[in-house]
């Protein structure tokens, strides 16, 4: 580790050309991909939605269908910023070496990582809107309100690209990321809040949850599709912030390690 | 003024100097050629030439511009052909050249214009709709090759632009970048064949251990470091033989079951060879590879 690779990130505009290369890939893949980030959590949804739904009835002062449709629309997001910031973005900089192409020429790595985060983030985006779109259909919530949700989707792919590019940067091959899926994000989906209340769990647990990502984004996407300001918006907020702007800044310093020596 | 100049550069991986004081210097419109056994430093001492990684000391200059400090303007001029390839698989032949060239912020319009162009160059006229996956391996390195013009550069940087190619690839790889030459544009490449270098290189340097032992043209290489004249010995009794042909050439050498002699004139080492039939043998002028051989030694490099 040298002093040169904690230098703070220094993009330029530049990254816009690695978001377009890879805009351009998926764009040839758009459907299959669309429908592939829509049936999983889709599957999930109505049949827990519905199947338990009906036992459980309200849940949070809410119908179960639409406390849980909450619930995903976060945690789509979570997993699809996951997705391309470890797998996808594994292929391009380790197997295809794509990376090591587009530093050759006037851009940087910290452009390239810039291009990553914001790419990961839009396909994250797109997941999340695929859920919010079915729950306004649904009449679970109204277009106005699941628009208002977005600026948090944003962040919550934001917040999960960068963790995503960290453990890229770690990472010796493609089964490396099944260790991060099992061991940290399994176990924050059960945390957060996505199935049911966080206030189920004892006090610790709940203490250690509000510190998980997945926490501070149910936490903000649920009343705002209720047309509601969550308790403590801004603090959210900048957790979630925080978890973005931290874990890229890792997530460079960790790809500077890996790729500039 | 020099393309590239570089001095005192150095590069040490833990206690590994990969790098150990390279001093280079490329003059405009010359094919400049680095060879050196596997794990010379050859590539690395390109990457720090490009500011793709940070030397441990020394200076570089490139096009004028201080490098690491400046390297990404230096590179808006350089075209590079890596070692190993990394063509888009997602893309065809076409869009990888489009796409490629906005990385160096290439209006899109005057780059599809210089498609054609590059695809005629690099042998692959009205394949532009191929997929990566579809093309040989030499139409694959000829394409990236011709990705490394898509900003009309001053310098085309390749590592070992040949290798693992058949000799009909190679040589029209060579036949191009004769045709760059031609062009004015400066050639920096590395390689292990010497046959390409004394080909292609108006001057080389020889790197081992991290060090460049000399520099020079082919031929000056050849005419101060090697005698002129080879003989190349091999078959049954040839060990007894080479006990005698010690003194009938300035310079004998053993390389598995193969006697090297080296001399100014082999008139004696030739004679001596007319009454052994059972020893086949071959004389030829020395070749760069017997200075390479001379100077990094016959041991296998790993």
């Amino acid at each position: 580790m040298k002093a040169s690779h904690f230098a703070l990130p220094q993009p330029s505009l530049r990254w816009v050309a690695v978001w377009r290369r890879n805009w351009l890939v998926w764009r040839r893949l758009a459907i299959p991909s669309i429908l592939g980030n829509l049936a999983d959590p889709l599957i999930m949804l109505f049949g827990l939605g519905y199947g338990l739904g009906a036992l459980l009835g309200e849940m949070g002062g809410t119908s179960y269908f639409a406390f849980l449709a909450a619930g995903f629309a976060a945690s789509a997001t979570m997993y699809a910023a996951t997705f391309e910031s470890l797998f996808s973005a594994f292929s391009r900089m380790h197997v295809q070496r794509t990376w090591e192409a587009i530093v050759n020429t006037p851009m940087t790595l910290d452009d390239v990582l810039a291009g990553e985060w914001a790419w990961a983030a839009t396909k994250a985006l797109a997941a999340g809107v695929c859920i919010l779109v079915i729950v306004a259909a649904f009449g679970y919530t109204t277009p106005a309100r699941a628009i208002g949700a977005l600026p948090v989707i944003v962040l919550v792919g934001l917040a999960f690209a960068a963790l995503g590019l960290a453990v890229n940067a770690l990472a010796s091959g493609y089964d490396f990321f099944s260790y991060y899926m099992t061991i940290v994000l399994t176990p924050m989906l059960m945390l957060s809040g996505v199935f049911f209340p966080v206030e189920q769990f004892p006090g610790a647990v709940q203490a250690a949850a509000k510190a998980l990502p997945l926490y501070h984004g149910v936490a903000l996407v649920r009343p705002l599709l209720a047309g509601e300001l969550a308790a403590g918006f801004w603090l959210h907020l900048a957790v979630l912030g925080g978890y973005a702007i931290v874990g890229f800044y890792l997530a460079l310093i960790l790809t500077r390690r890996r790729l500039l020596k | 003024m020099s393309v590239l100049a570089a001095r005192g550069l150095r590069k040490s991986y833990g206690a590994l100097e990969v790098v150990a004081g390279v001093d280079l210097e490329v003059a405009p419109g010359e094919c400049f050629g680095l060879l050196g056994p596997n794990g010379a430093g050859k590539t690395t001492t390109l990457k720090l030439c490009l500011g793709l990684i940070e030397p441990d000391a020394g200076t570089i200059e490139l096009l004028g511009e201080p490098v690491p400090r400046r390297a990404r303007e230096a590179r808006s001029r350089v075209g590079v052909v890596p070692q190993f390839d990394n063509l888009d698989p997602d893309f065809t032949a076409t869009e990888n050249l489009l796409v490629y060239a906005r990385y160096f912020g290439l209006p899109g319009e005057r780059m599809r214009e210089r498609v054609p162009q590059l695809l005629e160059f690099a042998g692959l006229a009205g394949r532009g709709e191929a997929r990566i996956n579809t093309l040989s391996g030499g139409m694959k390195r000829r394409l990236t090759l011709a990705r490394a013009l898509v900003n009309d550069p001053q310098l085309v940087v390749m590592d070992e632009p040949t290798t693992g190619l058949d000799p009909q690839a190679r040589h029209l790889i060579w036949e191009r970048l004769r045709r760059l030459t031609a062009e004015g544009k400066t050639l920096l490449l590395t390689t292990h064949f010497m046959e390409e270098a004394e080909r292609l290189c108006h001057r080389l340097a020889i790197m081992d251990r991290g060090r460049i032992i000399v520099q020079g043209t082919p031929r000056a290489l050849i005419a101060e470091h090697i005698e002129p004249q080879v003989v190349e010995v091999h078959g049954p009794g040839y060990e007894a033989w080479m006990e005698r042909a010690r003194t009938l050439a300035a310079r004998v050498e053993r390389a598995g079951d193969t006697v090297f002699c080296y001399a100014e004139e082999v008139g004696p080492v030739l004679r001596s060879l007319a009454g052994q039939s059972e020893l086949a043998y071959l004389h030829r002028p020395a070749s760069l590879e017997d200075v390479f051989l001379k100077l990094t030694g016959r041991d296998l490099r790993d």
